[in-house]
């Protein structure tokens, strides 16, 4: 915790932002967690298509992850995303083997489902003004329940097309290849939805840092009150927040689907909760106003670093995984608790 | 003359009991329980019908889509009490219930079972000390989530979501993975029936749950006092109130409150399943909260009306298995109900509805001016 | 319209279920004017702002601007600020968690990106124009109460504003502020910024207005110049009466003078909390009022919190009756006879969505512990008692407190505290934000109680209310005690020589 203490005199001093300190320490704990893996467990966590394979596993859930920071930072939450992302890759599933659907029509549904998602509990949200938690549970249930309507088992997909998309590898350049004990070269890969995934966070973090739309959703989140006496028009902000956070379901749910090429009712449980605790983990607050798209991406990466820890030391038993998800949880909720503790004695103390 | 001045007296009065009425918290959890209950009155009468059989031990047993509801009701209408009085105090919810319904559920089959993940024989001594400890265990972890709430100042769907993300796992951990399973059938009467007794058991649970909360609110502030924490927590600071001992303590009960339903979910299946059991039970029991009329971001609260919000939850439930819905399939009416409810319940479209009455109410008004 | 009007408002109305907010107000402003809005509170002015500012639809009326031919529309602060009404309000309706900069831009940037580099530069540009002690970069959150305060105003001002509306701005800020703000109001006044000015303190509007507009029970009573209407005249139209003179409340003859009249109630030796107060010694005697003075910030409030135990108390002891005492928390000192009615009606006082009787009860079931909670018809008599005692006007026991006035309120506090009886009562700004009736009727109940015993200590901004009510004056400093005054010594002058460092210690 000592760097932690110093990170927090630094940002005294410098008077930096709770968002830019939440972010620092993400970055510095993810980095640490890294190194001591390479450096303690070794080999596996060396090789560079140990992180790749991290991304690969997880683009869906850093897509999903993007949405729920945005809608955090406006003060809301939505927790019908895992549904969604089932839903979505179910009804891609049906469509392209029962229907024989081309896959761009796949695409489209899939962006349809997240969309509709986004616009209706966006619309209850915003302009009926009920408790978010209560309409994306609803979303939850519902989306859910239509998964099984859709079709109630779980299958591959056969579909020609799709199954080529599905394995193409985005060969990565050559340093990052290694030589199998054979001594042949094999070269590093990424999958489609990392390069989706890296869009969606790269164009995200530009809209939220250098767009007026992207610091509305920051004011809004901070004290809406406020922020409708400013000028701002927070029932269209908190709608689009919602709609964006649908349309990236949309999107998670497709290259979700790209990723395990099945359908099934049982696809991303928990998906929700884990996009929560990756978008705390990433230093977003769910009281609002505080969070980084950035923060998400290492907020997955973390979550996924840690499991892997926890495997390769031979706690192969499931509930270590989320024992010590929930550990780490706890951690990054109590430094937040300290930095709002932090922050309300310093203002006590200016004010006199 | 006379039968049009008394007309005129009293339609005034009349209207201002509906409205009276309306603006009652009860009134929305109230009539959709009836409209519930009316849509199956009509679609299928024989939905009410209660029969007098007997079970597979020969026991006299009461059946029918009521008592179903009454009986599969029980575990929801309990926790909610428990997190009527979180939501008020807090301003949050608990959504890890579920997860600690299992670990307590897991407690009680380790003591019961012990190493051997089997039990053929469970007596009242040993269910009950298994119970006990379960609560304490319930009531400890219920101190966890309440410490990160009250002493952390985390908010509680967040400082919850550790237990919801461990508990099952923890559960599992206690139980070393296996499944254990207790073949006594008495340790079943706790979860079905008492011989002897037609009515069952976890609903005199419920009862006894309900009477021991009112007893609770009526012989202790500990409604005032969670009420004023939860709609001004510095203000009932400088009042004497210690605020985080009361987020604290309603965190606690709700861990006892989750205790009781371990012993119940266990008990009705002699076994446990640990992703299963008390599956989405946190959502259905934050649902029943919101569906009572309460504000989920705390403050007052009524506590008949989230119990019958959590009957509405069972109703619901219920009705749709009558009608053949696949169980899987169940979440998507569910929700297609509860949007309708939150909707029609929501302030933003009651004062629009309030001010279309209104308006109406003004062009008829200057209309009989008009023909006066 | 004449030609030098920007704004003029007509025939206004709004209505609230049962109540009629407005009832045909007319309001104009010119170019370059200082025009204040007066009212008790409930007089309609908050409504008025609101329905100029786009926060509440009029329901009736036309609001014309300077360049517009037709009556314009109003439905939300953005059209209000389009139209280039500007409104800083008395809670700060700011972004704390955004930076200083942002928070004066947000919500009025052209085009799609933010130009973070030029945004700060003109922040700060503006913000040392109008020497404001803030940077661009900070976090706002970081700012004390009073620069983000300012922060808002800076905004306004940037937004090239024609009409300005500053409700009750200087409620937070100490005298050094206020002075600054009233420099900051002549040099828009001098651009031909109409400006409207709501407050309660009469000497801020005679020092910087020139016309007042006055509202009472939401109409429109009228329209003066400043030198036409003098003080007396103003608190008269707005109460509807006249008044009997307000400096005249002391009354000889409420004086509490048992022979135990000298006796300390309440003795305080060294005690300081962690809010920052410097060691201090007090003590009360029974039967007398004494008070607090001080600017704001100089640590009164924070002195009657630590006596109260609502700050950590990290030294020194209290002692009552001459025995040492124990007060680590509210509720020990609350046992010990001791009462506070805070200083933040709003964040520390009512607790808003419960009812007047539930508020009123409060303290006193809290006193009696919490598993004997009070029968329902023990709370009615109790409420009902003192919702008669101290005229509070409400539609019945059962209303929630947050929809009554703040001066209601404030009884309806005054009234939970009252109900424990307690020895030593310590009022601190009971009167702020309230209408000069209700603040009447507070300082003589206060002199009152004292007479029957009450030891009371009674915290006010405005001196000539302290002098009015209080025998004894403690004034402090930077978080000091430096000076008491007391019997002849207690006058304006001499009280403002000691809380500048005079002579005295």
């Amino acid at each position: 915790m000592a760097f932690l203490k110093k990170s927090m005199g630094a940002a005294k001093k410098s008077k930096m932002t709770d968002t830019n300190l939440l972010l620092t320490i993400t970055i510095v704990v993810f980095v640490a967690m890294y190194l001591a893996a390479v450096l303690f467990l070794g080999e596996g966590f060396l090789k560079p298509q140990a992180f790749f394979n991290m991304l690969n596993q997880n683009a869906a859930l850093i897509i999903v992850s993007c949405g729920m920071t945005l809608v955090m930072i406006t003060g809301g939450i939505d927790i019908s995303v895992g549904g969604v992302v089932a839903l979505v890759s179910m009804s891609c599933a049906v469509h392209l083997d029962h229907n024989g659907g081309s896959i761009l029509e796949a695409v489209l549904l899939a962006l349809g489902i997240g969309l509709a998602f986004g616009l209706i509990q966006g619309f209850l949200v915003a302009y009926l003004e009920i408790q978010p938690f209560i309409v994306t549970l609803a979303g939850m249930f519902f989306a859910r329940g239509m998964t099984t309507i859709v079709n109630a088992t779980q299958f591959n997909v056969a579909h020609e097309g799709f199954v080529k998309l599905k394995d193409t590898r985005i060969i990565m350049p050559e340093i990052f290849g290694t030589l199998n004990k054979h001594g042949k070269f094999i070269p590093a890969y990424i999958e489609i939805g990392v390069v989706v995934a890296i869009l969606v966070v790269v164009i995200l973090f530009c809209v939220l840092r250098w767009s007026k739309t992207g610091r509305k959703f920051y004011a809004v989140g901070d004290n809406n009150q406020s922020a409708l006496m400013l000028g701002i028009n927070v029932k269209r902000t908190k709608f689009t927040a919602h709609v964006i956070c649908g349309l990236l379901a949309g999107i998670g749910g497709f290259v979700y689907f790209l990723h395990v090429g099945s359908g099934s009712p049982s696809h991303a449980s928990g998906m929700e909760m884990n996009a929560i605790a990756a978008s705390i983990i990433g230093g977003t607050m769910l009281s609002g106003g505080v969070g980084n798209i950035v923060g998400a991406l290492f907020g997955v990466l973390s979550l996924s670093t840690i499991k892997d820890i926890v495997s390769s030391m031979g706690f192969d038993e499931a509930w270590w995984t989320g024992i010590t998800v929930a550990a780490m949880l706890c951690i990054f909720l109590i430094i937040q608790s300290i930095v709002t503790a932090r922050k309300s004695s310093s203002v006590a103390k200016s004010d006199g | 003359m006379t039968t049009a001045d008394t007309k005129k007296k009293n339609k005034p009065n009349v209207s201002e009991l509906f409205g009276k009425i309306f603006k009652r918290q009860i009134f929305i959890p109230i009539a959709a329980v009836l409209v519930l209950l009316l849509f199956n009155l009509i679609v299928d009468p024989g939905f009410f019908s209660i029969e007098l059989t007997r079970n597979s031990a020969g026991n006299p047993v009461l059946s029918g889509n009521l008592i179903t509801i009454l009986n599969n009701g029980s575990e929801l209408a309990i926790l909610v009490l428990g997190m009527t009085l979180v939501t008020a105090a807090s301003g949050g919810q608990d959504i890890s219930v579920g997860a600690t319904i299992a670990i307590a559920g897991s407690i009680i089959l380790r003591i019961v079972c012990g190493t051997d993940a089997k039990a053929d024989s469970a007596s009242f001594g040993i269910v009950l000390v298994a119970f006990l400890v379960a609560c304490v265990a319930s009531m400890a972890f219920g101190a966890f989530n309440g410490a990160l709430v009250s002493i952390f100042k985390i908010q509680p769907m967040v400082a919850t979501l550790i237990l919801f993300t461990a508990g099952r796992s923890i559960a599992a951990w206690i139980n070393n993975n296996q499944l254990p399973t207790v073949s006594d059938p008495s340790f079943g009467y706790i979860g079905g029936f008492i011989p002897g007794i037609p009515i069952p058991t976890p609903f005199i649970i419920t009862v006894i749950c309900i009477v021991l909360m009112a007893l609770l609110l009526k012989f202790t502030n500990l409604g005032l006092y969670s009420q004023a924490v939860g709609i001004n927590e510095s203000s009932s600071k400088l009042n004497g109130i210690n605020p985080i001992f009361i987020k604290f303590l309603t965190f606690v009960i709700l861990g006892l409150c989750t205790a009781v339903c371990g012993l119940i979910k266990v008990s009705r299946v002699s076994g446990i399943t640990y992703s299963v059991i008390a599956q989405d039970i946190e959502m259905d029991a934050i649902l029943a909260v919101a569906l009572g009329g309460n504000a989920l971001g705390g403050g007052k609260f009524n506590m008949a009306a989230s119990i019958i919000g959590a009957y509405i939850i069972q109703i619901l439930t219920t009705t749709l298995y009558a009608y053949k819905i696949e169980s899987t399939a169940l979440s998507a009416y569910k929700a297609i109900v509860v949007i309708v409810l939150v909707i029609v319940s929501a302030p933003a479209v009651r004062n629009k509805t309030k001010a279309f009455f209104a308006k109406l109410k003004a062009k008829a008004a200057a209309e009989r001016k008009e023909v006066a | 319209m004449k030609d030098n009007v920007v704004l003029e408002m007509r025939n206004i109305h709004k209505y609230f279920p049962g109540v009629r907010a407005l009832q045909n107000v007319d309001f104009t402003l010119c170019e370059g004017e200082i025009h204040a809005l007066m009212g008790e509170n409930g007089a309609g002015k908050s409504t008025l702002i609101k329905v100029l500012t786009g926060v509440y639809e009029k329901d009736e009326g036309q609001i014309f601007l300077k360049g517009k031919d037709k009556a314009v529309a109003i439905h939300s602060p953005q059209d209000a600020q389009k139209l280039g009404i500007s409104t800083v309000y008395q809670e700060i309706t700011l972004c704390p968690k955004l930076s200083v900069a942002e928070n004066m831009y947000i919500g009025r940037l052209n085009g799609i990106g933010v130009n973070w580099r030029k945004l700060n530069k003109d922040a700060d540009a503006i913000l040392e124009s109008l020497d404001i002690p803030a940077k661009a970069t900070q976090q706002l959150g970081s700012c004390s109460l009073a620069v983000q305060q300012m922060v808002a105003i800076a905004r306004a001002v940037d937004m090239d504003c024609k009409v300005l509306i500053l409700d009750e701005p200087t409620s937070s800020l100490d005298e050094q502020e206020v002075a600054k703000l009233f420099k900051l109001m002549r040099d828009l006044k001098s651009r031909g910024v109409g400006i409207i000015f709501v407050t309660h303190f009469l000497d801020q509007v005679y020092e910087v207005c020139d016309k007042i507009t006055v509202l009472r029970d939401g109409q429109l009573v009228g329209e003066y110049e400043i030198k036409d209407l003098p003080r007396v005249k103003l608190v008269a139209k707005m109460l509807g009466k006249e008044l009997d003179d307000t400096t005249e409340i002391k009354d000889t003859s409420l004086v509490y003078d048992k022979e135990d009249a000298g006796k300390h109630v309440l003795e305080v030796e060294g005690l300081a909390s962690v809010s920052g107060i410097k060691p201090f010694d007090f003590y009360i005697n029974k039967g007398e009022v004494n008070g607090f003075t001080g600017l704001l910030g100089s640590g009164r409030s924070e002195c009657v919190r630590a006596i109260f135990g609502a700050d950590k108390v990290v030294s020194g002891t209290v002692k009552k009756d001459g025995k040492v005492i124990k007060i680590n928390k509210p509720i020990d000192a609350m046992k010990n006879g001791i009462a506070y009615l805070p200083e933040d009606r709003k964040r520390d006082g009512i607790i808003g969505d419960l009812s007047v009787r539930e508020n009123i009860i409060l303290a006193l079931q809290v006193l009696k512990g919490f598993f004997k909670p009070l029968s329902k018809a023990e709370a009615n008599k109790f409420a009902e008692e003192y919702i008669k005692l101290l005229e509070i006007k409400t539609a019945s026991a059962d209303t929630p407190i947050k929809s009554l006035s703040g001066g209601n309120q404030q009884k309806a506090i005054l009234a939970r505290w009252l109900l424990t009886h307690p020895e030593y009562l310590i009022l601190d700004e009971p009167t702020r934000g309230i209408d000069i009736g209700t603040k009447i009727d507070i300082q003589k109940l206060v002199l009152k109680l004292a007479s029957e015993g009450m030891s009371i200590t009674f915290i006010s901004s405005e001196t000539d209310e302290m002098l009015r009510t209080c025998s004894r004056l403690v004034v402090m400093r930077d978080r000091k005690v430096v000076g008491e005054v007391s019997g002849d010594d207690m006058n304006q002058s001499k009280i403002m020589s000691t809380i500048a460092g005079g002579e005295s210690k």
